[in-house]
């Protein structure tokens, strides 16, 4: 189980979901990734796509600099 | 939302002994992919097939083109309201998976060599869904699923869904009868899951023309309440505006090519062409003004620092006099176009910055030609 970072900023939805999609699927099942988007729609697009595929996401929020993260674990 | 959501169900015959095609059991559950955009379409289509008790898996192509979100994340005064993805959306109302795909790079020879031409803008509509249905082919053999759907109805557009077209993008996509659109499959010829049995071709649709009425009504019997209204065309191509900055930008350029920075930065700001040999990008709220930032570095870019004005991103070439004309410009567009004199920072690529001091232009200097 390992974590990982995924540095998704300046990118416009859906960029940041596609990237996420596409890191979480080199991951193994319990993995986490630490998404950093500057797109306000990641807040909803990435936890969205982690509903629906299957995934969890641990924390969601923005910080002080306006910037997104969310924190995911990968599903079985 | 009173929707139901469909889990898997066994399909159980009955096959049509002669032309059962496949190695696979019977009672295996056949799985298709379908084309989501976020409108209603493809979600009766799905749905209809889910009722069948076929697995589906959404797929959705994103070609830098696409409606979705990104300039309502862009402009500040959505930001209290972010935009949904439909597509997202209505996979998650369907109880579906999403790929998502990028195919930026791919696409670009879509839009700039379309082989059926475009339609009443740069929409390359029929070249379009020949290439979304021809990558769906390729990830329905990489998945081993069976079979492709659509939500294209006959008549509904056009360009892409005439009676006439569909073969064309049936073959051009190379997906031939594997792609089937349960809206209007009863009046086109049956396909291999309908010649199969995998699907039920009674329970498919014979949907024609631009009407929305069927649709409504079908949504209505599904328990679909919420969906995203369609809005002319599924992307920034079939927009006049949009697609006329698209061909301003391949006429100054000398030829028809695009990066993903140059297609974004048409969705954003106003456009000005003063000069054929350079145009001027002008933040339009602060949201813009942040987004324009982000190319500073790639662009001679000018703001006002005497009084709160826009960042201006300068796109081609220019001389003195063309930078004095950029920063009148700038001037005319900051806090400050009523001033007499406005100072301008001035950021030119390769050089030391400098200011200027300048007189706005007034309205009447600013020809509507040089709106874009
Ligand atoms: S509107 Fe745009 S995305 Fe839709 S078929 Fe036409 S070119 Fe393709």
């Amino acid at each position: 189980m390992s974590h990982h970072q995924l540095d998704a900023r300046r990118l416009l939805c859906p960029m940041p979901v596609i990237r996420a999609q596409n890191k979480v699927q080199e991951l193994a099942p319990g993995d986490t990734l630490l998404v950093t988007c500057t797109d306000p729609g990641a807040l909803l697009d990435i936890p969205a796509w982690c509903r629906i595929n299957g995934h969890e996401v641990l924390e969601a929020g923005v910080n002080e600099d306006e910037e997104v993260l969310i924190t995911i674990r990968v599903g079985g | 939302m009173g929707f139901r959501r469909r889990f898997s169900a066994i399909i159980t015959g009955p096959f049509s002994e002669s032309k059962r095609p496949t190695h696979r059991p019977m009672s295996t559950q056949r799985k298709a992919v379908s084309l989501i955009s976020g409108g209603l379409d493809s979600m009766l289509a799905t749905q209809a097939m889910l009722d069948q008790g076929i697995h589906v898996e959404g797929i959705n192509f994103f070609t830098g083109f696409c409606v979705e979100g990104h300039t309502h994340a862009i402009r500040k005064r959505d930001k209290a309201k972010p935009k949904r993805n439909n597509a997202l959306w209505v996979a998650e109302q369907l109880g579906i998976k999403l790929h998502i795909i990028d195919v930026i790079d791919e696409y670009k020879d879509v839009v700039l060599n379309p082989k059926h031409g475009y339609g009443s803008n740069l929409n390359p509509c029929l070249d379009c869904k020949c290439f979304m249905v021809r990558k769906a082919h390729e990830w329905i053999e990489q998945h081993g699923f069976d079979f492709i759907i659509t939500g294209e109805v006959v008549g509904q557009r056009p360009m892409s869904q005439r009676r006439d077209t569909m073969p064309v993008i049936q073959r051009e996509s190379g997906a031939e009868d594997r792609l089937l659109r349960p809206l209007c499959a009863k009046i086109l010829p049956p396909t291999l899951p309908e010649r199969e049995g995998w699907v039920d071709r009674e329970k498919l649709f014979d949907f024609s023309g631009r009407g929305r009425k069927p649709q409504i009504a079908l949504a209505k019997k599904m328990g679909i309440e919420d969906f995203a209204q369609p809005a002319g065309g599924c992307c920034f191509l079939t927009d006049a505006a949009y697609s006329s900055k698209l061909a301003d930008l391949w006429q100054a350029r000398g030829e028809r090519r695009y990066e993903i920075d140059d297609i974004m930065l048409l969705k954003v700001g106003r456009h000005l062409r003063p000069r054929p040999h350079f145009k001027l990008i002008v933040g339009r709220e602060e949201g813009e003004n942040r987004f324009l930032e982000g190319y500073r570095k790639q662009f001679t870019h000018l703001y006002t620092t005497s009084h709160p004005g826009p960042l201006v991103l300068l796109d081609g070439e220019a001389d003195s006099e063309d930078l004095q004309l950029a920063a009148r410009l700038a001037a005319r567009f900051s806090q400050g176009k009523n001033a007499d004199t406005v100072r301008v920072e001035l950021h030119e690529k390769g050089a030391e910055q400098r200011e200027l001091d300048v007189v706005p232009l007034t309205n009447d200097e600013i020809p509507v030609e040089w709106y874009l």
